[in-house]
């Protein structure tokens, strides 16, 4: 197993999953990144695929499901979103997908901003572990990644994939 | 003053559990620096939730918060309702004249009810000093208790919304020169506010007004204590303003609303000492005429509405600290 | 054991300020006195109490603490004081008890009598109703037995108590004055200072106590009245005390053992354990007031017990009765600032015998011929206070938990035991 992702894989990766998000045409998507990783690796997709409609993002962090476990951790940052997003057809960013909690919480805060039309989820790395019935719609890599360690994407320029202990 | 800094430390450490998380905010006195940051930084982040139009996030979903008023206040009940409601709290309101405790339940009985009905925090204002850190010291372990002004001694909330509107504003305050102007003696605003911007770093504090009402030792609590406000405003960069209230003249302490106006009234006249600048913040209900001039309540300088809007989200972030702390790992 | 039995207290060591004894002397009681120190007056058989390695006290006395009413005295109460060694007590007198009446004196000490535990000393009251407008009928509380009188604490006019001490003057009887301007303390709960502007408390200034010495200190001359004043709290008033002792003014002065020991400062987050009357000053004034124990300015030491039950002080602070149990804190206390080098032994034991007794006219002394009033101490035993260890009612008191070092193994009022301290251990 590799220590990081090489600049090499990292730049294919991204690639691909440029072309799999351009390969679910949604009309006029609202790009959704989930902070932080998921963040800049929007504004990257952002740039790449030309979206015209302005860049979100969300925390999800008052949506977490462990709130009543151990409380707020860390940071929460605003969220930043339209007012409303009835009938958007929405890519929900992340770095990288795993057990699906986050994402769940992610799709409980965008629910509060209205009805979308379709909720997509494009992740750079699907490492696997689900424990939510969650799939993404367009990947960038598919990698396993051992108990213990996970993966962690910086940035944002340029965007590092790096594994650490977890 | 340092057996003054020991006795703060003491009524500022029982507001933190074993683990080092706040779990009561009664008084900023003895708060770490840290607990204040995380705060305003908390409060950053839900500022956007009321620009929203599902104005909630579910961080006290499943949380009871019951607010025991013993002193009527519509504003701060009003803003700590709207708060707790925007966590999704359950949210009870019990309006409590004083003239009934009096006569019935005792204050730490009124709590040991209200615990046995799954509470899970308590935002109380009462008219006694120490009634907050009284009902702390006696609540269950998982049970919060929020400070919402206890007699003369601590407004701890209050504080924190001044201070994160001048921060918002000006950004570091550190440094800075404030005034705080009026019924000092009497108020746990005054108090509260001290305390907070002691702890960021400001060390220039004039404390204004007539000798009655501003007592020299006051002075003990780190200011300067100042009975010409041409001396006590001079150069400062923030002007903050207390309510003088109707008891003051029936007690003896200020001869009439005019007397006080015109020797204390903040004016354009009276800040034409202060920095060009300075800022004007005022906790509310204002007396027009007594205590300041429409023109500076109205003005440019005023941050009395920020102050407002930002008391919600600075109470989130208080109640979603305190209230949504998570479960004692070693209870 | 009846009264003409005799009772030897052997082996121990005899500490009487009244005389200045201090060495190893047997004590020979019979009859309800005291009847030989030393070698026993004859070889009559008596019974022994063997307290070699402990000392042997006048029972103590103390100027204030609340035992109950006079038709609702609590044995429980005046147990703990026997526990605290203390055979005569003196209580101020309340609003509601009524005190401005002989009959009820009477009832009083006939109440204490039957029960047996300690000799009241009734404190009547110096106007009728203590409404400080009538003069109460002084000559007929002294007939029956009241050595002095006062106002509990409740305000009295300049004029009402000039007559007061004017016409008490003339019955032998010494006023006891608190230390304390009722309108400048007014709404008061703790000293006025910089931990009361911490707090947002209303405090008690200085200028309080001040007031009340200058206005007694000024009719005590003009009068030429016997003056207690009770509870001095503060360095200022030290000061004003020792000016009058000067000057030969007929005056005499206790504090609570709580101002010996403590400050404002440990009042702390609001603990009611420290909402005290007259309140806590601060370091200078605590300093003051040792130093004028230790030379004699200060001529007693009092518990000024008050018994308060739970609701009373789990009150926010200002709404707390003030005062606290302290009977069976008086001796260890004292006895610590004698290990602290901050007062000489026989000081301190004259603060709670011989001092407090001259005030009282009575007691306080383990002569020949002296009512057998005594206590035995063990100096050093160390305790913790405790549900099991604490016998006042009373739980709110500022050494709940402290470990105490000096206790009273055994109390005799007249001749008679009246408290024994019961403790697996004791071999006795």
């Amino acid at each position: 197993m590799p220590s990081s992702i090489s600049d090499t894989q990292l730049a294919a990766a991204l690639e691909q999953l440029a072309g799999a998000c351009a390969r679910l045409a949604l009309p006029d998507p609202l790009l959704v990144g989930i902070e932080t990783g998921g963040v800049w690796l929007a504004r990257w997709l952002h740039a790449r695929l030309g979206v015209s409609a302005p860049l979100a993002s969300l925390d999800a962090g008052f949506y977490r499901d462990d709130l009543r476990l151990g409380g707020l951790k860390g940071q929460v940052r605003p969220s930043s979103l339209p007012t409303s997003v009835d009938g958007r057809h929405i890519l929900l960013i992340d770095d990288v997908l795993h057990t699906g909690r986050t994402v769940q919480a992610a799709l409980r805060e965008l629910f509060d901003f209205g009805r979308p039309a379709c909720v997509r989820l494009a992740v750079l790395v699907d490492r696997g572990g689900r424990e939510l019935p969650i799939r993404a719609d367009a990947v960038g890599l598919t990698l396993d990644v051992p108990a213990g360690q996970r993966l962690r994407l910086s940035g944002p320029d340029p965007l590092h994939l790096a594994l650490e202990a977890a | 003053m340092s057996d003054l800094s020991g006795l703060a430390q003491r009524l500022g450490a029982v507001q933190y559990d074993a683990q080092g998380r706040l779990r009561h905010l009664l008084t900023l006195e003895g708060l770490r620096r840290d607990t204040l940051e995380e705060l305003f930084t908390l409060a950053d982040s839900l500022v956007e939730v009321g620009a929203r139009s599902v104005k909630n996030v579910p961080l006290l979903r499943g949380k009871t918060v019951v607010l025991l008023f013993f002193e009527a206040s519509t504003r701060t009940r009003t803003t700590f309702e709207i708060a707790a409601k925007r966590l999704s709290a359950d949210v009870v309101t019990l309006d409590v004249p004083a003239s009934s405790t009096s006569k019935g339940e005792s204050l730490l009985d009124t709590i040991a009810n209200l615990q046995a009905m799954q509470t899970d925090a308590f935002v109380m204002r009462h008219a006694d000093s120490g009634a907050a850190h009284l009902v702390a010291s006696h609540v269950a372990p998982q049970v919060a208790v929020i400070n919402a002004g206890d007699g003369c001694h601590a407004h701890p909330t209050q504080a924190l919304l001044d201070l994160y509107t001048i921060r918002q504003r000006r950004g570091n305050v550190a440094g800075m020169k404030v005034a705080i102007v009026g019924d000092v003696l009497h108020s746990r605003v005054a108090r509260s506010q001290l305390a907070g911007l002691r702890l960021l770093g400001v060390t220039d504090i004039r404390l204004v007004g007539p000798a009655t009402l501003v007592p020299q030792r006051l002075a003990q609590l780190g200011a300067r204590v100042c009975h010409d406000p041409r001396e006590g405003l001079a150069d400062v960069d923030v002007v903050m303003m207390l309510r003088l209230q109707r008891e003051r003249m029936a007690g003896g302490f200020v001869p009439s609303d005019r007397e006080y106006f015109e020797l204390y009234g903040l004016t354009e006249q009276a800040l034409k000492v202060a920095r060009p600048d300075a800022l004007v913040l005022h906790p509310g209900p204002i007396n027009r005429g007594v205590e300041i001039a429409s023109a500076v309540a109205d003005g440019g300088r005023s941050l009395i509405l920020p102050q407002v809007t930002n008391g919600i989200a600075i109470r989130m972030a208080v109640l979603a600290q305190t209230a949504g702390r998570g479960a004692d790992t070693d209870v | 054991m009846s009264d003409h039995a005799r009772l030897t207290l052997r082996g121990g060591r005899v500490l009487d300020p009244a005389s200045g004894t201090d060495a190893l002397l047997d004590v020979h009681i019979e009859g309800g006195r005291i009847i030989g120190l030393g070698a026993a007056p004859d070889s009559a058989r008596a019974q022994v109490i063997d307290v070699s390695g402990r000392w042997v006290l006048p029972g103590l006395v103390d100027l204030s603490g609340q035992v109950g009413s006079p038709d609702a005295l609590s044995r429980g109460e005046l147990l703990a004081a026997a526990a605290g060694g203390i055979t005569q007590l003196a209580a101020a007198p309340r609003v509601d008890a009524g005190l401005d009446s002989p009959a009820v004196i009477g009832r009083l000490r006939d109440g204490a009598r039957a029960l047996g535990l300690l000799r009241l000393a009734p404190i009547g009251a110096l106007t009728a109703g203590l409404a400080g407008e009538q003069l109460a009928e002084l000559g007929l509380l002294r007939r029956a037995g009241c050595r002095l009188v006062g106002q509990g604490g409740q305000p009295i006019g300049a004029r009402v108590l000039r007559r007061a001490f004017e016409y008490a003057r003339g019955h032998d009887l010494t006023v006891v004055v608190d230390a304390e301007d009722a309108q400048l303390a007014a709404g008061g709960c703790m000293h006025e200072g910089a931990v009361s502007a911490q707090l947002g408390l209303t405090g008690i200034p200085v200028a309080a106590e001040v007031a009340a010495l200058s206005l007694t200190l000024a009719l005590a001359t003009t009068c030429d009245t016997r003056v207690h004043l009770h509870g001095v709290s503060s360095a200022a008033g030290v000061a004003m005390l020792r000016a009058a002792k000067s000057a030969g003014l007929p005056v005499t002065a206790d504090t609570p053992i709580w101002n010996l020991h403590h400050t404002d400062l440990d009042i702390g987050a609001y603990d009611p354990a420290f909402h005290l009357r007259p309140p806590l000053r601060e370091a200078g004034d605590r300093a003051a007031l040792r130093e004028a124990l230790a030379d004699g300015t200060l001529d007693a030491v009092c518990s000024d017990h008050r018994p308060f039950d739970g609701e009373a002080k789990r009150q926010p602070f200002a709404r707390c009765a003030a005062g606290v149990a302290g009977f069976e804190a008086l001796l260890p206390l004292l006895l610590a600032l004698v290990h602290e080098h901050e007062l000489p032994l026989p000081r301190a034991l004259a603060a709670v015998t011989s001092g407090p007794a001259a005030v009282l006219g009575d007691g306080g002394r383990l002569t020949v011929g002296a009512l057998a009033d005594v206590c035995v101490v063990d100096p050093d035993r160390t305790w913790t206070v405790d549900a099991s260890t604490w016998r006042s009612g009373a739980q709110c008191t500022p050494v709940w938990g402290r470990t105490l070092r000096g206790r009273v193994l055994l109390t005799l009022l007249g001749g008679q035991v009246v408290y024994r301290l019961q403790e697996p251990a004791d071999g006795r």
